[in-house]
């Protein structure tokens, strides 16, 4: 595939090239146009490769949403994260329409009015009507999209604790995560990096009665159907927790807790088995695969297969290895997960070590 | 080296009545005249330009090939940076981060308003020069030493800035947290900190010239937009880039004299650091406070290039001269208010994340109105394809396709799962990068015989902008389907995850485009360079324009006008205009009357 584009863009570059070795003869040769200024000529020529860029455009848009309109992330795996995709695909509609519209206006427009010799131009300098026209059809759909994103956006961020969330610490740190249960007590323990030392790596204060309960892992458990509610925490830089499964994300700010809370809705499991990771999982093998051969013809190590789990990346710039700071997350029914907590070290006993 | 100027201009200004007496340095170097400073300016963007489209490609040679080795890594970046060929980390951030800086600042500030504010104001508005000479002449050689300065951090021990051209703390801040973060980041807030004194002189010079010395009957309402543009960049400057000069030493006190505005509670490398009680959301407040309104610094003065070149090319007045004027102000006004875009999932309170959203989607308002007026100018125009027009298309083709997607990330519900992605780029770049670097390309191929005296060569210009125009669209429109699938940005390789595996054609055909796009500007800079010196000799009004810079001879003059300046009878956009009866237009067989021409006989001016 890859050799194959290559090898198109190669094919057209050449043809350029060819077609800009005959414009220069063409505009040496005896008779040639040598005036730097468009003439007819040039405005039919010119008006005409409009209209076929047009047609560029539109294949080359049709052709991307055909084929990488899959890329999209599987479906949202929160509940609110379906409100997100409704309100994207809407969004994504409206601006495409507006997009092949006015496109198809400014291009024909073009074609249709190129210069001639001798041809009159419209002296038409304004038009108050038309103007207000479209100027008001921006308002009232932009008044739209704004009223129905506001109130998805304070569904979202507005916190109530009420619902009883889980509270769950995310710690970030050149360059990986960990994450912080708060315990039977679902209170976490007070913590700051003036308390980091030896294995108390995410500094919690060992004297809070409310720390000694808190589990401090390197996955990231969560039960389905749950809300949780992430208090963010960095010990050094700017990072950002992206959960892009989870259409979730939240900047990690050293000297300041900061927080997201979203409710899980399809577990590890269910999202594996899913049509559209089946069908994702095994084109990144299949292309896994094709690479590893061509790493084992030079010797070296093939890579691993895959298989699907939900992560957590930093999504803002933290250092050298930024692209590389991971957690994986796991969700699972309630027993799974319980099972899993209980089996976790409480901070106390880490350390009593 | 600053001193030297000062010299230099103190002798011409004794010498003021003896022009003839200049000297190569006063002349070429250390010059007070407008249009020898935005020459200076324009060759001096072009060459950043150079440097930076070059960065560009090679950090997208390690996205499509990742740790792939190339000889050319190694021979431009050096066995440190790219040792066997293969690109580091933090090289790779480095490359992103002064990829922008020079773009965004050097390029699309400097070089485009610079250029075209000083050729433009003065001649549009029949000015025999700048307010002052000699402000103008420093901001040139302020800026000149940022560029010197910003380029020589690529040579150092440490290696250039690398925290993106955002520059957040705290990773900006500490050397300990990346090695870009020393001797590098020093340089680039030195270089920054003149380049926006730089700015200020120039921005003041602007204001004070279009307010005072426009010449006998060029009301405001009769301002060609381009001035208006220009006008309006310089005031929305002087407003942000205070802020961001005070950001920057703010930032200097925290890395060098042990103050905490932005850093708190940081344990890095086995201790905690000093710093207390500082944050780095108040950071990202006075960046974005600049930030956002540089984004209009950079794409303004473009709009109106672009305003003007297509209606001298429709032969046809630009539709809704007001409306563009007070689209413009309302864009200008809006764009100071809508900063927090850029931070709605910083940790800032949810409330303002909603008002932002309310203020940037506003601001999709008078950018559609443009959208629409520029559309209405082509309507029933008499078409002129001239390789300038070509880009003024392409430039309401690509503002419209970037901005669009503007109001996805406007609405911060939406930009909460693209904010960071691939999708960002894809939207700025369209929407500010390619549109700005249409326009500046627009202008300079329409405004070269004014600075040259010369033609470039039409054949060229439209192999130029046909290349372009596919190579650009096949960079950054792929780019939106990479950022929705969640990829995001500064990522030396996104190898680490195997989920991202399946993206790696799309990648290698945005490479390839960019390749191609970067390649084709080679006969962009043959058509330019030699054009100087052997384009065809050019006419004194080759576009048949109505503004004030055509009717000054060919040749330069200090003074512009040899005899008295032009005085003005009517707005700049009376092309195809006809007379009472509707026989024929208002000059007989001319379709357009320059602005100091008389009202005719029966002739009502348009109460635009
Ligand atoms: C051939 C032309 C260009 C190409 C291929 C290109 C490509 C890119 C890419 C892929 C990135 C993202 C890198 C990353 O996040 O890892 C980037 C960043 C950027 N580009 Fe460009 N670009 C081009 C021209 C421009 C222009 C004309 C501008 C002017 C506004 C510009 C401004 C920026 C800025 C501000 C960034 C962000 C840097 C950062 O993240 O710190 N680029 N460019
Ligand atoms: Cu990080
Ligand atoms: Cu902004």
């Amino acid at each position: 595939m890859t050799v194959f584009l290559v090898i198109i863009i190669l094919a057209l570059l050449a043809v350029t090239g060819w077609q800009m070795s005959k414009i220069f003869d063409l505009s040496r040769g005896p008779g040639a146009d040598s005036s730097p200024i468009a003439n007819d000529k040039d405005n039919r020529q010119q008006a005409q490769i409009t209209l076929a860029f047009m047609v560029f455009l539109y294949l080359g848009m049709a052709y991307s949403f055909w084929h990488w309109s899959k890329l999209y992330l599987p479906e949202a795996a929160s509940e609110h994260g379906n409100e997100i995709d409704t309100l994207m695909f809407i969004s994504i509609g409206i601006i495409m329409t507006v997009q092949v519209i006015t496109q198809a206006l400014l291009h024909w427009f073009v074609y249709k009015y190129q210069g001639r010799k001798g041809k009159k131009a419209l002296f038409f300098a304004d038009n108050d009507k038309l103007e207000f026209i479209w100027t008001i059809i921006p308002v009232i759909t932009l008044a739209g999209l704004i009223i129905y994103g506001l109130f998805t956006w304070s569904d979202i961020m507005n916190i109530s604790e009420e619902d009883d969330p889980i509270i769950i610490e995310v710690y970030a740190k050149q360059f990986s995560w960990e994450a912080r249960y708060a315990g039977g007590d679902n209170t976490l323990g007070e913590a700051n990096v003036r308390f980091i030392e030896g294995i108390n790596t995410v500094g919690v204060n060992e004297n809070d009665p409310y720390a000694s309960d808190d589990k401090i892992t390197s996955e990231l458990h969560l039960p389905v159907g749950q809300k949780v509610l992430f208090k963010f925490r960095s010990q050094d830089v700017l990072h950002s927790a992206y959960f892009p499964h989870f259409r979730a994300q939240m900047n990690v700010v050293p000297g300041m807790v900061t927080q997201f809370a979203f409710t899980p809705d399809i577990t590890t499991e269910e999202m594996r088995n899913s049509d559209y990771m089946v069908d994702k999982v095994s084109t990144i093998n299949d292309i896994r695969k094709e690479n590893s051969e061509a790493l084992m013809a030079k010797g070296e190590a093939p890579l691993d297969s895959y298989e699907f789990d939900y992560f957590l990346l930093c999504n803002k710039i933290c250092g050298e290895a930024h692209y590389n700071m991971q957690m994986k997350i796991v969700v699972e029914t309630e027993e799974e997960y319980n099972a899993w907590l209980s089996e976790q070290e409480t901070f106390a006993e880490t350390m009593e070590k | 080296m600053s001193a030297l100027a000062t010299a230099a201009a103190q002798d011409h200004h004794e010498d003021h009545g003896h022009h003839h007496k200049q000297t190569f340095i006063t002349k070429y170097i250390f010059s007070t005249d407008h249009k020898m400073i935005s020459k200076q300016y324009l060759i001096t963007g072009i060459l950043m330009g150079i440097v930076g489209i070059m960065m560009s490609v090679l950090f997208r040679m390690q996205i499509a090939w990742p740790e792939e080795s190339f000889a050319i890594f190694n021979l431009l970046l050096g066995d440190k940076w790219a040792p066997d060929g293969v690109m580091t980390p933090a090289m790779y951030l480095s490359l992103v981060t002064i990829h922008g800086t020079i773009m965004v600042f050097f390029v699309l500030t400097a070089g485009l308003s610079g250029t075209f504010s000083n050729l433009l104001i003065p001649l549009q508005i029949g000015a025999r020069d700048m307010a002052s000479g000699f402000m103008n002449m420093l901001s040139y050689w302020l800026f000149f030493i940022s560029t010197i300065i910003m380029l020589s951090s690529l040579f150092i021990e440490s290696g250039p800035a690398n925290a993106g051209w955002t520059i957040y703390p705290p990773l900006s801040a500490l050397p300990q947290a990346i090695g870009g973060s020393g001797m590098g980041m020093t340089l680039w807030l030195i270089s920054m900190a003149i380049f926006i004194a730089s700015q200020l002189l120039a921005g003041i010079n602007y204001i004070v010239t279009v307010i005072n010395l426009r010449t006998k009957g060029m009301s405001m309402m009769r301002l060609p937009l381009t001035v208006w543009a220009l006008f309006v960049t310089a005031i929305v400057g002087l407003v942000s880039f205070p802020v961001l000069l005070s950001a920057a030493l703010l930032l200097i006190m925290d890395r060098s004299f042990g103050t905490s505005f932005f850093l708190s509670d940081i344990y890095l490398q086995g201790e905690v650091l000093n710093h207390q009680g500082g944050s780095p959301v108040l950071f990202e407040h006075l960046f974005w406070f600049l930030g956002h309104p540089e984004v209009y610094i950079v794409i303004l003065p473009a709009m109106g290039l672009v305003s003007e070149i297509m209606a001298t090319n429709s032969r046809k007045p630009i539709f809704g001269y007001r409306a563009m004027v007070a689209s413009l102000l309302a864009i200008a006004f809006l764009s100071t208010i809508v900063w927090g875009h850029h931070m709605f999932v910083s940790g800032m309170n949810p409330f303002l994340g909603s008002v932002f959203t309310f203020t940037t989607l506003l601001i999709a308002i008078p950018s559609a109105v443009k959208a629409f007026n520029w559309i209405t100018t082509l309507w029933k125009g008499n078409l002129q394809m001239n390789p300038a027009m070509l880009f003024s298309i392409g430039f309401v083709s690509t503002f419209i396709t970037g901005g669009l997607t503007g109001i996805i990330l406007g609405d911060s519900t939406l930009d909460i799962n693209v904010h960071d992605t691939y999708f960002v780029i894809a939207h700025f770049h369209l929407v500010m990068g390619i549109s700005a670097l249409y326009g500046a390309i627009a202008g300079v191929y329409h405004w070269f015989p004014k600075m040259f005296g010369r033609m470039m060569n039409k054949n060229m210009g439209y192999i130029h902008f046909w290349v372009t125009a596919v190579g650009a669209y096949g960079v950054f429109f792929p780019m939106h389907f990479v950022g929705l699938a969640g990829l995001p940005r500064r990522y030396y390789t996104n190898t680490a995850f195997p989920y991202f595996d399946d993206l790696a054609d799309v990648n290698v055909i945005i490479t390839v485009s960019a390749i191609i796009t970067a390649a084709i500007q080679v006969v962009f800079l043959y058509n330019f360079f030699v054009s100087i010196f052997y384009g065809k000799k050019a006419t004194q009004n080759p576009w048949k324009a109505t503004t004030l810079e055509w009717t000054t001879p060919v040749a330069h003059i200090h003074g512009n006008w040899p005899g008295p300046v032009p005085v003005v009878y009517r707005w700049s956009y009376d092309y195809s205009k006809m007379n009472e009866k509707g026989t024929d237009y208002v000059v007989p067989g001319q379709d357009f009357v320059p602005q100091n021409v008389p009202l005719q006989e029966h002739e009502e001016e348009l109460n635009h």
